[in-house]
C-alpha cells in the first residue's frame, strides 16, 4: 500500500520531474523519432512575397539520385485536399462575415508571401531532397505586393486576394459609441497617443517538425507534430484538410521545444507529411530549418492604433476610443481573426473604471506570413496601449503616474465587475498589487538611484504597468456566440489501477510548463496519494479523450478543473464501494488524506484497498455500481479567469550610446491560487524575458517589396542572457471565484504586463530631451537618435 | 562520395562513414542515435548544438564530422557518469533551470566548460559566457542562479 503523503504537495515547490529525461539526453522531441523505411521532405519555397507561378518545371529535378517524388499544388488539388480551416469566424460592423481566402497547403497559381508553399521533394535523405530542390524551375510573374498593413488600406494598395476590396478582413467594433463620444465632449482633458505594436515573430527554439506515417493493413494514420494541441491539429486536418475518419487518424504531439502559440495551429506540413505517407506508403518526415522557421510560424502583434482617453479636471477617465488596424498577414491563421478582437477588444477596460468605451478594428490582409496568437495574444496589445495612454494622462495633466492609477482603479470590493467591454472580471486587488509592487521596487528610493546614475553620465528611468488579462478560455457557449469554431472545454480521467497507483490523462499538453508536475500535485492532494503514484499523460490522441490542448494560460483554470472534477467523480464512488466494505452508511464515510473512514470510528480503508475490490469484485455492491475505478469529467469553464498585477522596469540609458539597460525588474502578480511556486515563478520570468524583448530588442521586418529582411537568428535579435537583469517576482493573491481551485493562469502575465513598463521607463529616463513616446523596440540607435534630436532643441 | 570518421564519443570507439558534408550534429544525432544534442538554428547562433570536443565547448551545427576524427567528443548524454547526474545537471533541476529542455543540453554542456575556465564566475561572467547560448523559455533568470549554485558545489 503507498504511503499516504504526510503534508499536502499544493503550494510546494516540487522538483519537475520532467527534468531528468531532458538533462540526460532523453527527452523525446518530433525530430528525434525515425521509422523504418523512413522519407524526407523539404518543402520548397516562394522566394517572392507576391506572384503569378506561370509554371513549374520538375523534369530535371525527378531524376535526381534518391528522388521518390515532387508533388506541387495541382497533385494535392486533384487529390481534393482542401484548405487550411479557420478557427473563428468575425463578424463586421455591418454583420458581414469576414473574408475568409482558401488556404491550400501548397499554392496553386500564386505566392501570397515569402515562404509560401510552393512544391515537395521527397527522397530518401534530406541532402537529396535539398539538392533536387534546387533543380526545380519556377516561372514566377511578380505582382506588386501589400506589405505593412498602413500600405495595405492605402488607396490602389495592390490586392492581396481579389475578393478582399481594401485588402479589409473585417471592420469590427465593440462598446458604446454614442455614450463615448458624448464623454468626449464632456471632457476636461484629451491625452491621446499613435502607438505600433511591433511585430514579433516567436521562435520556440525547438523548430517546427512533422512525420506522417501510414500503417496499410489498419488504414490508420499516425502523425507525429510539434504540436500544443494534438487533438484539435486531429481535427482540423481529419476533417476539413485530409478529409481522414477521425478514428484513423493519430496525432502525437511527444515533448515539444516550446510552442508560445507558434504550436497551436494547424500548418501545412503536418498534411503534407501525413498525406504523402499514405500515397507512398512510407513514414514521411519534415523538420524546419530556423529560416523556414521566421518565414513560416505564425508571426505575433503587428498592430497600427490611435487611442484617446477623455478626462474630468481630476484625471478620473471618462471614456477610451481605439481605433486599430491589424495585420492579419497572407491568409487566415488558425485563431488569428479572433486576436485583434476578443481577446483584445474586450480587454481595453484594464484594471480602470472608464465607464464608455468604443474601438473599432480593421483586420487587414498583406503579403506577409500569418500572424495568430503569440504569448499574450492580444492583451499585451490591449495593455500596451492603455499603460502608454495612461503614462500619457500623468504626463499631460501632471498627475503621479502612480496616483492617476489609484485614482482610476476598479477598487477591491467592486467584484465581480462588469466592464463596458462585456467582460465580467470576478476577482482581483489592482491597488494591492500595485502597493506590494511599490515597496517591493523601493519605489521610493529611485530619486537617489537616479541621482546616482546622472553622476555616471547616464540617463534612469522608471515606468510602472498596471495590467489585468483574461485567461482559461473559455466557456464554450460564449465563444461560440463570438465566431469561435470550437468548444473550448477541457478533459481529464482519472484510472485508478487496481494497486492504487493513478494515471491521469489530459488534453492539455505541456511544452514547458511542467504538467507532469504540477497536475501531479494537484491529483496526490486531491485523492490523498503519494505524488510517485500519479503519473500525467498527455499530447497522443490514441489514449487522451479529446482535449482542446495548452494556449492562453488555461492548461490548470481549465484542464486542471477537468481533472479535480475527474478526481471528485472517483471519490464519489469509492465512498460507495467503502460504506460497503465496511459495511457502514455512505453519508457516514469521510474522505481525508487517502483514507476512507467510518465518522467517528477508527474503521477505515486506503484507496488501494478499494480499487483493489474495484477490479476484484468478489465482495462488491455488483448491483448498484459497475466494477473498475476509472472517471473521465469533461470542465466547460464559467467565466474567463482575470490574472492581474503591477510590473516596475527601471532602466539606464547611456546617452551616448543609446544602450539601454534594464537595472531592475520587479513584478507582483495576481494568478490566483499557486500550486507550484516554482514553476510559476520560472514562468513569469521567461514571460518577462519575450515582453522586455519585445520592449528593447524584436522586431520582425520586411522591405517594402515583401522580402523578410529578419529572417534569421543573426537579424532577428532575441533576448540572451547578458541582455536581462534578475527579476523580482512576488504574488499578491486574490482567488478565482468560479473555478475548483481558485487558480487563473501564470503562462502570459510576464509577457502582457512588461511592455508597457519597460517603454514607461524609457521615456521617462529621456523626457528632458522632449521625448513624450517611442515605438518598440527602443533599439540603441533609436534611442541615440532621441537623445541627439533632443539636444538640438 | 562517403568518408571514414573515427573518434571517441562518451567514451566508445566509433567508426563511421559519412559524406563530407556532414556536420558533426548530424553524425551524433542521425549516425549515432544521440538525439541529445538539439538543432535549433541554422545560422551558428542558438547553442543547442553544444558538445565537448576533447574537452571544450563547441558548437556541433558548425563542425564537419570529418574535422572531428581522432578527437573524443562528450555529449549531454555522457555527461551523467554510472547513473550519477554531473552537478551542473542536478543544479539546473534544483534551481529549475529548465521548462521545455530544448535548450538545455547544449546549456548545460557550455555551463561545465564555463566552470572549466573560471570556477567561481561572477553574474555577469555566466551571462556574458551563455552568450551565444539561446533560451525563450526561462529568461535566463534559474540558469544563472543554477550556474552560480554548481560553481559553489563543485568547490569554486
Ligand atoms: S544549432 Fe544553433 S548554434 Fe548550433
Ligand atoms: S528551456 Fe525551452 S528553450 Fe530553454
Amino acid at each position: 500500500m503507498p504511503d499516504a503523503p504526510s503534508n499536502y504537495q499544493i503550494g510546494a515547490s516540487v522538483k519537475r520531474r520532467e527534468d531528468l529525461r531532458f538533462l540526460t539526453g532523453n527527452g523525446n522531441y518530433t525530430d528525434d523519432i525515425n521509422r523504418p523505411g523512413q522519407l524526407y521532405a523539404y518543402i520548397l519555397r516562394s522566394t517572392q512575397a507576391h506572384a503569378e507561378i506561370v509554371s513549374i518545371d520538375t523534369k530535371a529535378a525527378r531524376a535526381m539520385p534518391g528522388v521518390v517524388t515532387i508533388y506541387t499544388g495541382a497533385d494535392m488539388a486533384a487529390d481534393g485536399i482542401g484548405g487550411l480551416p479557420c478557427g473563428w469566424q468575425i463578424h463586421s460592423k455591418d454583420g458581414s462575415p469576414m473574408v475568409e481566402p482558401s488556404h491550400p497547403p501548397i499554392v496553386v497559381d500564386r505566392v501570397r508571401h515569402v515562404g509560401d508553399n510552393v512544391a515537395v521533394v521527397i527522397a530518401d535523405s534530406l541532402a537529396q531532397a535539398k539538392d533536387a530542390a534546387e533543380a526545380i524551375a519556377i516561372d514566377y510573374k511578380a505582382l506588386p505586393a501589400a506589405v505593412s498593413v498602413t500600405a495595405a488600406v492605402a488607396p490602389g494598395a495592390p490586392l492581396v486576394w481579389d475578393t478582399a476590396p481594401g485588402n479589409q478582413c473585417y471592420d469590427w467594433h465593440l462598446g458604446d459609441k454614442a455614450a463615448t463620444e458624448a464623454a468626449f465632449a464632456a471632457a476636461k482633458t484629451i491625452a491621446k497617443v499613435d502607438i505600433v505594436n511591433n511585430r514579433l515573430i516567436p521562435n520556440a527554439m525547438e523548430p517546427r517538425a512533422a512525420l506522417g506515417d501510414f500503417n496499410p493493413s489498419s488504414g490508420e494514420y499516425t502523425l507525429f507534430t510539434t504540436s500544443q494541441n494534438p487533438h484539435v491539429i486531429r481535427l482540423l486536418m481529419g476533417a476539413f484538410v485530409l478529409k481522414l475518419p477521425e478514428h484513423k487518424l493519430r496525432v502525437v504531439a511527444p515533448d515539444v521545444g516550446g510552442g508560445f502559440g507558434s504550436k497551436i495551429y494547424h500548418y501545412a506540413e503536418e498534411a503534407i507529411c501525413t498525406w504523402a505517407a499514405g500515397k507512398l506508403k512510407r513514414p514521411v518526415k519534415w523538420t524546419a530549418e530556423r529560416t523556414e522557421s521566421f518565414m513560416t510560424d505564425a508571426h505575433g502583434r503587428d498592430h497600427v492604433t490611435h487611442a484617446e482617453m477623455a478626462m474630468d479636471g481630476e484625471g478620473r477617465f471618462l471614456a477610451l476610443r481605439v481605433s486599430t488596424k491589424a495585420n492579419m498577414g497572407a491568409y487566415l491563421s488558425t485563431f488569428a481573426p479572433a486576436v485583434p478582437t476578443y481577446l483584445y477588444g474586450t480587454l481595453l477596460a484594464g484594471v480602470y473604471k472608464t465607464p464608455a468605451i468604443y474601438v473599432e478594428v480593421q483586420a487587414v490582409f498583406t503579403n506577409t506570413t500569418p500572424v495568430d496568437a503569440y504569448r499574450g495574444a492580444g492583451r499585451p496589445e490591449a495593455t500596451f496601449l492603455l499603460e502608454r495612454l495612461v503614462d500619457e494622462c500623468a504626463r499631460v495633466t501632471g498627475i503621479d503616474r502612480a496616483d492617476i492609477r489609484r485614482r482610476n482603479f476598479i477598487a477591491a470590493d467592486a467584484f465581480p465587475y462588469q466592464t463596458p467591454v462585456a467582460l465580467q472580471y470576478d476577482s482581483g486587488d489592482y491597488q494591492g498589487c500595485l502597493d506590494a509592487a511599490l515597496a517591493a521596487h523601493n519605489y521610493a528610493g529611485f530619486p537617489a538611484r537616479k541621482a546616482e546614475s546622472e553622476k555616471a553620465g547616464k540617463l534612469r528611468g522608471i515606468g510602472l504597468s498596471t495590467y489585468v488579462e483574461a485567461c482559461g478560455i473559455a466557456p464554450s457557449a460564449v465563444v461560440g456566440s463570438l465566431g469561435a469554431r470550437a468548444g473550448l472545454f477541457e478533459v481529464g480521467k482519472v484510472r485508478v489501477h487496481p494497486t492504487g497507483s493513478v494515471t491521469v490523462f489530459t488534453g492539455t499538453h505541456s511544452h514547458g510548463q511542467g504538467h507532469e508536475t504540477t497536475f501531479a500535485q494537484v491529483v496526490a492532494d486531491a485523492l490523498g496519494v503519494g505524488m510517485d503514484q500519479v503519473d500525467i499523460v498527455h499530447g497522443d490522441t490514441a489514449n487522451v479523450p479529446f482535449g482542446m490542448g495548452t494556449y492562453g494560460s488555461r492548461s490548470l483554470a481549465v484542464g486542471g478543473s477537468a481533472i479535480v472534477k475527474a478526481c471528485d467523480k472517483i471519490v464519489a464512488k469509492a465512498k460507495k464501494i467503502a460504506a460497503h466494505l465496511l459495511e457502514a452508511a455512505e453519508a457516514d464515510i469521510e474522505f481525508k488524506d487517502g483514507m476512507f473512514k467510518v465518522a467517528g470510528t477508527d474503521r477505515q480503508k486506503a484507496l488501494a484497498e478499494i480499487s483493489l475490490a474495484a477490479y476484484v469484485p468478489h465482495n462488491y455492491p455488483i448491483d448498484e455500481l459497475e466494477p473498475g475505478l476509472e472517471e473521465t469529467a469533461f470542465y466547460d469553464p464559467k467565466n474567463f479567469t482575470f490574472p492581474g498585477g503591477t510590473h516596475i522596469c527601471e532602466v539606464e540609458i547611456d546617452p551616448e550610446t543609446g544602450v539601454t539597460r534594464v537595472t531592475q525588474f520587479t513584478a507582483v502578480d495576481d494568478v490566483g491560487r499557486v500550486i507550484n511556486p516554482m514553476i510559476v515563478e520560472g514562468q513569469v520570468h521567461g514571460g518577462l524575458a519575450q515582453g522586455i524583448g519585445q520592449a528593447l530588442l524584436e522586431q520582425c521586418v520586411y522591405d517594402a517589396a515583401g522580402q523578410l529582411l529578419t529572417g534569421s537568428m543573426m537579424d532577428y535579435c532575441m533576448p540572451r542572457a547578458d541582455d536581462l537583469p534578475l527579476f523580482y517576482v512576488g504574488q499578491h493573491t486574490t482567488l478565482c471565484t468560479h473555478n475548483p481551485l481558485g487558480v487563473k493562469g501564470c503562462g502570459e502575465v510576464g509577457a502582457i504586463g512588461s511592455p508597457p513598463a519597460v517603454m514607461n521607463a524609457v521615456i521617462d529616463a529621456l523626457k528632458g530631451y522632449g521625448v513624450t513616446n517611442m515605438d518598440m523596440p527602443a533599439t540603441p540607435e533609436k534611442v541615440w537618435r532621441a537623445v541627439q534630436s533632443g539636444r538640438k532643441h | 562520395m562517403q568518408v571514414s570518421v573515427s573518434l571517441t564519443v562518451n567514451g566508445k570507439a566509433v567508426t563511421a562513414a559519412v559524406e563530407p558534408r556532414t556536420l558533426l550534429v548530424q553524425l551524433l544525432r542521425e549516425h549515432l542515435e544521440l538525439t541529445g544534442t538539439h538543432v535549433g538554428c541554422d545560422t551558428s547562433q542558438c547553442g543547442a548544438c553544444v558538445v565537448h570536443v576533447d574537452g571544450a565547448s563547441a558548437k556541433s551545427c558548425t563542425l564537419l564530422a570529418v574535422q572531428c576524427d581522432g578527437t573524443s567528443i562528450t555529449t549531454i548524454e555522457g555527461l551523467a557518469k554510472d547513473g550519477v547526474l554531473h552537478p551542473m545537471q542536478e543544479a539546473f533541476r534544483e534551481h529549475h533551470g529548465l521548462q521545455c529542455g530544448f535548450c538545455t543540453p547544449g546549456m548545460v554542456m557550455s555551463a561545465v566548460d564555463l566552470l572549466q575556465h573560471n570556477a567561481k564566475p561572477s553574474e555577469t561572467e555566466i551571462r556574458e559566457w551563455l552568450e551565444g547560448n539561446i533560451c525563450r523559455c526561462t529568461g535566463y533568470h534559474n540558469i544563472v542562479k543554477a550556474v552560480q549554485h554548481a560553481a559553489q558545489q563543485m568547490g569554486g
